[in-house]
């Protein structure tokens, strides 16, 4: 773009100074495509922008080792600063705690879920007390709202039988 | 849905609309799906409703405190909490779309709201205005960061009000009527067509672009299905 943009300004200058006509339909050219270079550009770091932003929605605020891996230090900037607006907003809908929207993606069916455990993940800890350890293959009959963020995260996989 | 919510305030059973005009909880929940389902089916942003967000959320941590009081083990209470799931479902689901809408045409968004007169109605609560002026803000953070700042200097702005499409208003969209209306001027989308009047009748179902109905939605007279 810069070569482009270097042999546009020359031409410019040639075309004021001496009054060279001829010379604008070049520079109009040149000025064309160094327009779809920046859209170009900018439609390619938009979408990649739309695709970290779905994965805050899909993964949550803390993003696995190998997609940051993959994301430049300006991209994660704009994804602490977005998970920043986003939680400032929750946090402001209505009452104390304000809700969180990432919950509750699809519509309740039923309370309790039959899910099945994919990885170990240790102990979890239910509403009245009760402890469940969460070993890799082991099927449990637990509250939907509680299971909704590990099987997001692939602990845990809802078991439809 | 609506007997669990009647049977579980009890004396707390009207709620102030914001308007003056109490509302029981029951129609606060249909007022709210109403909300909703206009949302997701709108192409564009549609009013902020925030009272009915608050009063939901107000009702919301009602019966949240109503179900700790309640003995386990009782029938009625996983009833309840089904109802508040549902409800806090629909709530999260309406301001999603919201804030899907707001990050699809932030700058348009945004212009709107600085160009209405001061006697409208907002578009966007306090908090989604903030929410949408951080997000133009550090996206054009890291488009300058990443690639305008190596472009040669006449090209270092992106106008945002350009490159981001605008909402089609003139999707097609189905409708309820609610409030019978007549002489809705339709416009031609073809040359060979001329212009023509319905009439709405009060309960009918029709299939229509936004852009002719979309005062009537703001209004309350038709419902987006």
């Amino acid at each position: 773009m810069k070569a482009l943009y270097e042999q546009n300004q020359s031409d410019v200058n040639e075309a004021k100074t001496e009054g060279k006509g001829e010379l604008i339909p070049s520079i109009k050219l040149r000025h064309c495509c160094l327009l779809r270079n920046q859209r170009c550009v900018v439609a390619y770091l938009y979408d990649r922008l739309l695709r970290i932003r779905a994965l805050r929605w899909e993964y949550g605020s803390v993003l696995p080792t190998n997609i940051r891996f993959h994301m430049c230090a300006e991209e994660l900037q704009w994804f602490n600063q977005y998970k920043k607006s986003l939680a400032n907003f929750m946090r402001s809908v209505g009452g104390e705690e304000g809700l969180d929207i990432t919950q509750d993606m699809k519509p309740p069916k039923s309370l309790y879920i039959e899910v099945r455990c994919l990885k170990d993940h240790g102990e979890f800890e239910i509403d009245d007390g009760t402890i469940i350890l969460l070993k890799k293959n082991s099927q449990h009959f637990l509250p939907r709202w509680k299971c909704e963020q590990l099987i997001r995260q692939g602990v845990l996989e809802h078991v439809m039988s | 849905m609506s007997d669990g919510l009647s049977d579980d305030d009890g004396g707390d059973h009207l709620l102030h609309g914001g308007q003056e005009d109490v509302m029981t909880p029951v129609e606060l929940i249909a007022k709210l799906e109403e909300a909703w389902l206009n949302e997701k089916f709108s192409p564009d942003l549609l009013e902020n409703k925030s009272e009915i967000v608050e009063c939901v959320m107000e009702q919301l941590t009602h019966m949240e405190d109503n179900l700790q009081r309640v003995s386990k083990g009782d029938m009625k209470a996983s009833v309840h909490r089904m109802e508040i799931d549902r409800i806090r479902f629909v709530l999260s689901s309406y301001l999603r779309s919201r804030l899907q809408k707001i990050e699809k045409f932030f700058p348009h968004v945004l212009e709107k709201e600085k160009s209405r007169a001061d006697g409208d109605p907002s578009y966007l609560s306090p908090e989604e205005y903030a929410f949408a002026r951080e997000y133009l803000a550090n996206t054009e953070t890291y488009l300058k960061a990443v690639a305008l700042r190596h472009m040669p200097p006449n090209l270092q702005a992106v106008d945002m009000m350009k490159a981001v499409p605008e909402p089609c208003l003139d999707s097609f969209v189905f409708l309820r009527v609610k409030v019978r209306q007549d002489n809705i001027m339709v416009e031609p989308e073809t040359d060979d067509q001329r212009e023509y009047v319905v009439d709405l009748e009060e309960g009918s179902q029709h299939l229509m672009r936004y852009r002719t109905i979309a005062p009537l939605v703001s209004a309350g007279a038709v419902q987006l299905i």
